[in-house]
This record gives structure tokens, sequence and C-alpha cells, in this order.
């Protein structure tokens, strides 16, 4: 059976569920083979093996100093040891990067934005901010293809799968790459990555500063915290919770628009979410054009009542 | 001798012609490729610029030697992008434009772009920098930095929130914050590098009506694929690696339910999502 090489960058434990869906994709279209950035330890291994990996390929030696210049090395390198038939990573933008240059590399065509992979390889892809579907295919090399998070329901653990193969790749000249001189951890929120999550509540400028009530109602049902451009430029929140065209693009299976206006970069950003819940004053905003269930309102009343009402039932 | 603590910069700009996002967009005909009419110069673009503009001004701007070239790939109208690069600033543009580059994906406009920079690098010396936008607003593969990167051999600093030009022992070097989920990480970079910048990096100036009118004198150099020695067999669609089979705008949602708040909305918000299996 051929292989499908899955790229993990930082792999962690428990493994991530984007982690889970690459995995479980790469078993609907052959068997499933790591490529991990970082070297895994046998608690790693365990988990890779439970959730379908056959082999691990590990770098000889510790890459994270230089950007991405090294994982597209190491990945490609990875890639021509194992000839498979597809390579998949995430959609973040690191993985899109390492992705891009792999395909070079390798003389092979790339796809990003990947919502579907069929067994046949052909790739359905959200495109134009989310307004048109598109069917693609790679038509030279082994298809690289970047995969949405919440694309894939992930299989459940197999605990009793046999122990990976272990690879080791050796270290390859990466060419000229700028480093990192320095990293700032910033407050660990214990909430989802906001591309990954699978409920986000947003906030924008009718929050008028103040994001608790957003906060508060994320925590609560587990999710993430996004923002319009509006709210980030305002400095209410930091600039990596911007949801919308120069931002991220999710597709959560909830959004909660709390006080944005939905303006189309907004939109291009989050329509396709599955649910979406809009709270605005303004009876107008574009918003609830998309809304699957909108309420015209002040959000200072109605998100701390939900965040009660969620407590109550939860009591 | 030791290099000048302040030698100038010569940065290339890719600029890009994009459909204007503020219109619905649309793919046509068998290629599934995109309607350009109501096209502009990508929002995403002029941060680049700026950012170009701001390292090549802090070393003396252009009486200095410094060169800011404005480098848009695409159609006849695409010249429009490097127009308004001129107006907002640009010292120079090149519009690379051949009909066999219609269609192209990510790596044959990378093949394309890298040639196209190595050509303006034998007609004005070494490129020290490329600087782009975090993505374009059309594609939005963000493939294209990254590939060019690697066919150029340069180093790579994406995602830029801020950049500047430092001199280490006499050569200039890139440094660079990014901001990430969960850290913020500076980087730094020997030049020639290429840089994509946020648009966090900058507030980008407005063209003036001195700039509209000294636009008008600056040279704007076409080239087409002969004159950078790309096969044309590998761009355009028939030298792409990847093909768009089928594409189908995505269904339009329906308006679901409206409801104005009369106290209770808060209450009913908590009955939706429950009746929904969302909490």
């Amino acid at each position: 059976m051929a292989s499908v090489l899955v790229f993990l960058d930082v792999p962690a434990l428990p493994l991530p569920r984007a982690a889970r869906e690459l995995l479980t994709l790469a078993g609907t279209v052959g068997e499933p083979v790591v490529a991990a950035a970082h070297r895994a330890d046998q608690a790693m291994l365990d988990a890779l093996a439970s959730h379908g990996a056959v082999k691990v390929y590990e770098p000889a030696g510790e890459l994270d100093t230089v950007l991405v210049a090294a994982k597209a090395a190491f990945l490609a390198d990875a890639a021509k040891t194992e000839q498979p038939a597809a390579i998949l990573l995430g959609n973040s933008f690191e993985d899109r990067e390492i992705a891009a240059r792999t395909g070079i590399k390798l003389g092979s065509g790339v796809i990003t934005d990947a919502v579907a992979v069929a067994p046949d390889l052909a790739v359905t892809k959200s495109v134009l901010a989310g307004s048109y579907t598109s069917t693609c295919r790679v038509r030279t090399g082994t298809p690289v293809i970047t995969v949405k998070a919440n694309s894939v329901e992930p299989a459940p653990a197999d605990p009793a799968a046999a122990a990976p193969q272990r690879v080791e790749v050796p270290l390859s000249d990466a060419g000229p790459a700028a480093r990192v001189t320095g990293r700032s951890g910033k407050r660990v929120s214990g909430r989802p990555e906001l591309a990954e999550a699978r409920v986000i509540v947003a906030g924008g400028r009718g929050m008028d500063g103040n994001f608790g009530p957003v906060e508060d109602l994320a925590d609560l049902l587990g999710g993430a915290v996004g923002a319009s451009r509006a709210a980030t430029d305002a400095g209410w929140i930091e600039h990596s919770a911007q949801v919308g065209q120069t931002g991220k693009t999710v597709s959560p299976q909830l959004y909660i628009s709390a006080g944005i206006s939905g303006a189309i970069q907004q939109k291009a950003g989050m329509q396709t979410a599955k649910v979406i819940v809009a709270v605005n004053k303004d009876a107008d905003a574009p918003v609830f054009e998309i809304a699957d269930f909108g309420i015209v309102g002040d959000v200072f009343s109605v998100l701390p009542q939900a965040a009660d009402e969620i407590r109550k039932r939860r009591a | 001798m030791q290099e000048s603590a302040t030698r100038p910069l010569n940065i290339v700009v890719l600029v890009k012609h994009v459909p204007d996002a503020q219109f619905d967009r649309h793919l046509t005909g068998p290629g599934h490729t995109l309607d350009r009419a109501e096209s502009i110069l990508s929002e995403l673009d002029e941060y680049a610029l700026e950012a170009a503009l701001q390292l090549a001004e802090a070393r003396g701007g252009e009486s200095a030697g410094n060169r800011v070239t404005a480098l848009a790939m695409g159609p006849a109208a695409a010249v429009n992008a490097v127009k308004k690069s001129l107006q907002i600033g640009a010292y120079a543009g090149v519009h690379l434009a051949d009909d066999a580059l219609a269609g192209s994906d990510a790596a044959g406009t990378s093949l394309a772009l890298a040639a196209a920079v190595r050509a303006v690098a034998e007609s004005n010396g070494p490129v020290d920098l490329v600087i782009t936008g975090m993505a374009s607003t059309d594609g939005e593969t963000s493939l294209v930095p990254a590939q060019l990167a690697e066919r150029l051999q340069l180093a790579q600093v994406t995602f830029a929130s801020e950049l500047e030009v430092a001199d280490v022992d006499g050569a200039p070097v890139v440094k660079a914050r990014r901001d990430g989920d969960s850290f913020t990480e500076t980087v730094e970079a020997p030049l020639p590098a290429l840089v994509s910048v946020t648009d966090q990096a900058n507030s980008p100036r407005y063209p003036n009506f001195k700039g509209i009118m000294a636009a008008k004198k600056k040279p704007v150099t076409v080239l087409t694929l002969a004159d950078i020695g790309v096969d044309p067999a590998q761009v355009g669609h028939d030298g792409a690696w990847t093909a768009v089979a089928a594409s189908a705008p995505r269904p339009p949602r329906s308006q679901g339910t409206i409801i104005t708040d009369d106290g209770t909305a808060g209450v009913q918000l908590v009955e939706y999502l429950a009746a929904q299996k969302l909490i």
C-alpha cells in the first residue's frame, strides 16, 4: 500500500486534534507515515502509532533555530527516502511555507486550504475567502497538500497498535536562512488556537474596549477568542486574534460574532463556519445576512445572560 | 576596505493587481481563473511598498543610491499596480507581461518572478531585498514568497510586523519581529533576503499630487518571458504543477432566525445552541 507522509512540526501530547485529523486523513488515502521536525520520545511514538503511523522520520539533530528553510529541507529529504503517494501538512502560515519550499525542492505541485482529499487525491478546497469551492489536482510530482483544521473527524486511538519504525534523516544544508534571535512567550490562556478551535467567540467595535463578556463566553464553551480588525487596531486585544481577510481564516463548528458589523473582509474570514450566531444592536448589520441565529440586541446584556444560563444549566 | 556602514540598498517590491475584494469575485472560463475586472493594487502590497520606502529612506533615499523597484507580473492592466506604486513613491517599475503567463500557478509564478528579479539584478546590480505582502488577496495560497525564496536561495523572513536593516560589522542584516499565536520572536537574516510584511508593519502612505505628477516621469520597464529567459512551456496553464478541475460558488447561506432582544435573548441563544448540540 502506498504511504502518505504527514508532517508534524511540534508534536505535543496529548496529540493535538489537527495532528490526529491529518493522520486519520492519511489513513483514508494510504498508510500513514510521519515526518516529525523534532525528535519523538517513546510516549510520542506510542501516540503516533495509536493513530495509525507505521513509520516516523526524525531529523538527526535539532532544527529549531532556523526558520522554515531547514524544516522544508528535512521534509523533502524524508520524502525522497519514503517516496510517498502524497504529503500532508497543516494549514498554518508556517506549514504552508514549508509546503511551498518542499514543493520546489521536489518539483511537486502544492495545494493549500484543502477541506477534503479523496482517495484518488482530488482535493477540495475553499477559495476566494470561502465564496467558492474548487476541486484541484496536482499534475506534477508528489502532491503536497495543506489541510485546514476541522476538515476530518479524527479516528479513535488504537492503544494496541504496533510501535512505529524510526528512521533518522541526516541534516542537509538548508541554504541561507533566517535565525531566531529571541523569543518571548505571551500570556498562556489555555484556550485553543484560533485556527483550530471548534468554537470561536469574536468581538468587534461594539465591544467598546471591553472583551470581558466575549472571553467569559469563549471559556465557558471551551472556545477561542477572535476579533475584527477594528477591535485589534484599537488595541483591545492582540493582533493574533484577528479573523478576516488580513487575519486568520477560520472554519469552526460554531462562530459567535459579537458587536461585529460583518464587513466583507470579516465575513471572508469566517463564512465557512458551520453555525454562525450574530449579536449586534444594529438590525441592518450585514452579518445578519449570513447568521443562522441573529440577535438584535446589546452585547453587554445578551452575552452575560447567555453565560449565566450556561452556568445555571451545568450547575 | 570595510564596507560603508550605510551602503545603499537595492530593493524589489512585488506588487499585484488583484480584483477588489469589496466586490463579489468570480471564477470564469475553462481554467477557472479569476475575473480580473474591478482590479486594484493589492491592499496588502501597500505595506510591502511602505516598508521598502522606509528602509531606503533610512539610508538616504534615492539620492543616496538606494533603489526601490516595484515589480508586477500580469496582463496589460497589471501595469496599473506598478503605476500606483510609482505614485506612492517607488523609484522605478517593472511589468512582466506575457500572454503565456495566463493561468500560472504558484510554481510558475515563482519561476517567472525569480527570473524577473534576476533580470532586475542584471540591469541594476545585486538585489539586497525582495519585499512582499503577507499574501495576495486573490489566490491566498501564501505560497509565492516562500517559493521565490527557495528558487533564489534567499534567506526568508516572513510575516514581519517590525522591520529594520542594521549594519553588523559593516554588512547589512535584516532584523524583524514576528508575532505568533503563543509567542513573539525576533529573527535576523543576512542580505540578500526575502521579507514579507504583515498589515501591522506600518501605515502605508497615500499618493499625493506631487507623487502623482512625479510618477509620470518614472520609468516602467516592460519585460517578456523571452527577455528573462523563461521557456513559455514552464509557466501558464500548460506549465502549471496543479490544475483546477471544477469550481462552484459556495451556496449562499440562507438567512436564519433573527430575533430582537426582549430581555431573554441570552437564554434563547443558549436554547438554540443546545438544540444544535453545540453546548
